[in-house]
């Protein structure tokens, strides 16, 4: 079986069953996407299908023939993707472990409209993420689409911070 | 502001060369670039000679501080980070007193094989009871300024000039008299052999003089976070290495009686089934997809036990039935309380429920062993490295001397990763089956939502009394509910007591004091154990002790006739700082000022983890749905190491109380956890998390922790302002259970 990760062509032997998430993981040996639910609940599986977001999870590998998969390690050379300038200049992830889902989730939404509105946001940020950064993710969506300046957003951080006693 | 983005995009390119040109490109472990500096560490550590040298490398001014002749230095942090930002907050109190150059900071985990090696001289790894910070933060700074003075030494001596005469800034070194100038990385060698000082001679910096300590900071350790090349204990590679996935019997004290090992061998890639232990197993692959499809195939037949008839209905009826028993239940007695509401002119009684949740860490249960000969090595993301340390050693009979544990950040920790180190214990008992293999034990999402160690469930009776003019007259306080130590420290038990579940009604600090003089108040827990494991879970016993008390004092104001947070404040005179906060909270959010029609306020206050917190909500409900249009929090944690670190903590806070308010609970059904995964347990998420506004405000005279203190607010205030938009307290929680929804 023949899978094109990344625009390189990888040979593979495994189940026609396994899902594209651990086909990807434990196969090609690329671990930037994360295994949370493995029911396309949480979106830390999140990878490009001929462009289009999907939850790797709970795709066989033999449903993706041909298509093109992006995933992670390939949205950008050295994090200048616009969505990960926005995630480190705001320090958007906590621990991180859904954040490689969250970046691609937030990339596909930009590249589809390139200046969501808060609904727009809500709609198409389904991903879980636990230690509940969500605040700082529509920020960083918000920053990395232009509609919002980094220093106007972390002006409004500071602004409650407390000055010293 | 600017100071962020710089720190970051330096830090960024240095830390990126830093892992491409280290150790790690061409080493033993095949981790890839951007793996974690930890990793470097554990790399070298591995190498580390356990009976002669004390010291990690030539650099070594003492343990907390390396410095290289680049002026790289490396700081050594003992505690766990799981997304908290301890690490951050370590490295920046280290640089403070250190006075070095905080773009060159880089930062090692302490490892506990080397920490019991060196007597433990970085004190405990534990990393819960967000203690990360407060507990460790004064040996920390000493170490460090020990560092700073032998630095200086080292600098006068080469210069053969008094010590008095040198000044140093970011880690240059200054004799304003001669005009010499050296630096940290030319004088770290001399200094690493000069006498330490007297760790109690040295005076630290008072914090309202602090430069880097207290600053907003950009995390040391983001970049390699949105690029998905961190690697996390799930992550992990190790040469030859095999996988393993664990299933225990769903009914919690079950018992395996037989299983189809030749099934499990039939499937691709499957090496081996390992029993765990009387209840657990675990199959060996090549691939851990492997591993678990195996397992899940293999017929497995247990003995469920007496537990197998548990329903949830008899668990909440246990609980009911203790609010009501008799007994030598007390932790509080204050005067006559049941007297005073008894005669009160009017009486006020409330039931409140709170669910069994689960931690649901986005990273699942897993560890990594490694057993050759007598030593064993693990990879395990863990809260507490010593406790696994310990758990490695025991399972596999190899003394701690010989044993290491190499901490991996956790991808979430919620308290899971801290108490317990089963996750450990699995694969060491896996990998002893394997000698010289390095295995991998990952727990299924359904494996690790079913074998937690659940938030005890709780239900609590409420009652007080008032006067003809509104004033309380007494306050009973009754929780029922499982206890915490009952399934991890039962020792410390004593007469049937453990005031550990009324955390946050204590009479005294420093932790988790009442903020409430009641002329009466009787406090009284009665232990209702079930057979489910129970553990802390993010702010413990304070989420639902939070929701009894000030859910309950709200219903008080409302009998009294009185405004909720001038109720409150007449009750909190002789406690300065949770009335503090109070006021903080209720001026950021005007309370004082009318809402628009529709829209409702909720005001709570408690205290947790030695911090003063405070929450005002507004929402509206229509047909049963609720919209948070507002949430405001103050806090009070002592001193502030790093704000947007902070306010960080008290957003993830927020997410979490909030998906544990209104989304499904965690319940029992024949004896085993109904809800196996997201689909049946969903978290919160983006769309239903309001716009947070966090006012810190600190008093910089104790150091109170910020990971969990904010949690339990959360819930009442919310429910306080739902309550007030129907016109009907709310008392069961998940909100579910009152019909109610998130927006």
């Amino acid at each position: 079986m023949q899978l094109n990760v990344n625009g390189q062509i990888h040979n593979i032997e495994v189940e026609p069953n396994m899902p594209l998430l651990w086909a990807i993981r434990e196969v090609v040996g690329l671990t930037g996407t994360k295994y949370g639910c493995g029911v396309a609940q949480c979106g830390a599986c999140t990878v490009y299908l001929n462009g289009e977001p999907i939850r790797s999870c709970s795709v066989p590998v033999s449903a993706v023939g041909k298509a093109k998969i992006t995933t992670i390690e390939a949205l950008s050379k050295n994090n200048t993707h616009p969505v990960q300038q926005a995630w480190i200049a705001l320090d958007v992830p906590q621990c991180g472990y859904c954040q490689s889902g969250q970046v691609m989730a937030a990339a596909a939404l930009l590249k589809k409209i390139p200046k969501p509105t808060d609904a727009d946001i809500d709609q198409a940020m389904s991903n879980v993420c636990r230690c509940g950064t969500y605040q700082k993710i529509r920020d960083g969506i918000h920053v990395a689409s232009g509609q919002k300046k980094l220093a106007d957003v972390l002006a409004e951080y500071d602004a409650t911070l407390a000055t010293r006693g | 502001m600017t100071s962020n983005m710089q720190n970051n995009e330096l830090d960024n390119s240095s830390r990126r060369d830093f892992i491409i040109k280290g150790t790690l490109v061409g080493g033993g472990l095949m981790l890839g670039v951007g793996a974690l500096p930890e990793l470097v560490f554990a790399q070298a550590v591995s190498q580390y000679d356990h009976n002669s040298p004390t010291k990690y490398g030539d650099a070594e001014v003492n343990a907390w501080v390396s410095i290289k002749p680049d002026e790289t230095v490396i700081i050594r942090i003992a505690r766990s980070e799981m997304g908290q930002g301890t690490r951050t907050g370590l490295a920046q109190l280290v640089t403070e007193e250190l006075e070095c150059n905080w773009k060159k900071v880089k930062t090692q985990s302490a490892t506990p094989g080397h920490s019991l090696a060196r007597k433990r001289v970085w004190g405990e790894h534990g990393t819960g009871g967000s203690r990360g910070i407060r507990i460790s933060e004064d040996y920390v700074r000493r170490g460090a300024a020990a560092a700073r003075i032998m630095l200086l030494e080292a600098a006068a001596k080469q210069w053969n000039v008094p010590v008095a005469e040198l000044q140093v800034d970011k880690g240059v070194i200054t004799h304003a008299p001669s005009g010499r100038k050296t630096t940290y990385g030319k004088v770290a060698e001399l200094a690493s052999t000069l006498t330490p000082p007297d760790p109690k001679s040295i005076t630290l910096r008072n914090p309202r003089d602090w430069k880097v300590a207290g600053q907003p900071y950009a995390r040391i350790d983001t970049a390699n976070k949105v690029n998905g090349t961190k690697v996390y204990g799930l992550d992990l590679r190790l040469p030859g290495m095999l996988c393993a996935s664990v299933k225990s019997c769903p009914v919690f004290g079950g018992k395996l009686l037989s299983y189809d090992e030749a099934n499990a061998m039939t499937y691709p890639g499957v090496k081996g089934v390992v029993k765990i232990n009387d209840s657990t197993l675990a199959v060996v692959a090549d691939t851990w997809w492997h591993a678990n499809t195996a397992l899940n195939a293999m017929p497995i037949v247990w003995d469920e036990g007496k537990d197998a008839a548990v329903s949830q209905d008899g668990i909440d009826k246990m609980l009911r039935s203790g609010l009501d028993e008799e007994g030598d239940f007390w932790q509080r007695k204050e005067g006559d309380a049941p007297a005073a509401i008894n005669s009160a002119n009017k009486k006020i009684e409330a039931i409140y429920y709170t669910p069994f949740r689960a931690h649901v860490t986005m990273e699942p249960m897993n560890a990594t062993v490694k057993i050759s000969g007598d030593r064993a090595e693990a990879w395990v993301p863990t809260q507490n490295g010593e406790g696994s340390h310990a758990a490695l050693s025991e399972a596999t009979g190899i003394p701690l001397e010989s044993c290491e544990i190499y901490k991996l950040d956790s991808g979430c920790g919620l308290g899971r990763r801290g108490s317990t180190q089963d996750f450990t214990t699995y694969a060491a008992k896996v990998a002893q089956k394997y000698p010289g293999v390095p295995v991998k034990v990952i727990w299924s999402r359904e494996e690790d939502m079913t074998h937690d160690y659940y938030h005890p469930i709780a239900m609590a009776k409420m009652t007080a009394g008032l006067d003809a003019t509104g004033n309380l007259t007494g306050m009973h306080i009754k929780v029922a509910g499982q206890s915490i130590n009952a399934t991890l420290a039962p020792g410390v038990i004593k007469n049937g007591k453990d005031d550990r579940q009324l955390q946050g009604f204590y009479e005294k600090g420093p932790d988790a004091q009442l903020g409430y003089t009641f002329p009466t108040l009787l406090t009284e827990y009665v232990m209702k154990n079930t057979h489910v494991p129970v553990g802390p879970w993010r702010g413990v016993n304070t989420n639902q002790n939070g929701i009894f008390m000030e859910c309950f004092m709200d219903e008080c104001a409302k009998a009294a006739g009185k405004d909720p947070v001038q109720f409150r404040q007449a009750l909190m005179q002789s406690h300065p700082k949770h009335l503090g906060v109070l006021n903080a909270a209720a001026k950021k959010a005007n309370w004082d000022q009318p809402l628009p029609a529709g829209t409702f306020r909720g005001v709570a206050q408690f205290m947790g983890y030695a911090s003063y917190s405070a929450c005002v909500a507004e929402v509206s409900v229509s047909n049963n749905v609720v919209n948070i249009s507002r949430l405001v929090f103050a806090l009070n944690c002592g001193h502030v190491v790093n704000p947007y670190l902070t306010r960080e903590q008290i957003e993830g806070s927020v997410a979490m109380a909030l998906g544990a308010i209104f989304n499904p609970e965690i319940t029992v059904e024949n004896g085993r956890i109904k809800q196996k995964n997201l689909d049946t347990y969903p978290l919160l998420k983006l769309a239903s998390t309001p716009r947070i506004e966090s006012v810190l405000v600190p008093t910089y005279d104790f150091w109170g922790g910020v990971g969990e203190p904010t949690i339990c607010v959360v819930g009442p205030a919310v429910a306080n302002a739902i309550s007030a938009a129907i016109g009907r307290p709310v008392r069961n929680f998940p909100l579910s259970k009152e019909g109610l929804s998130l927006a």
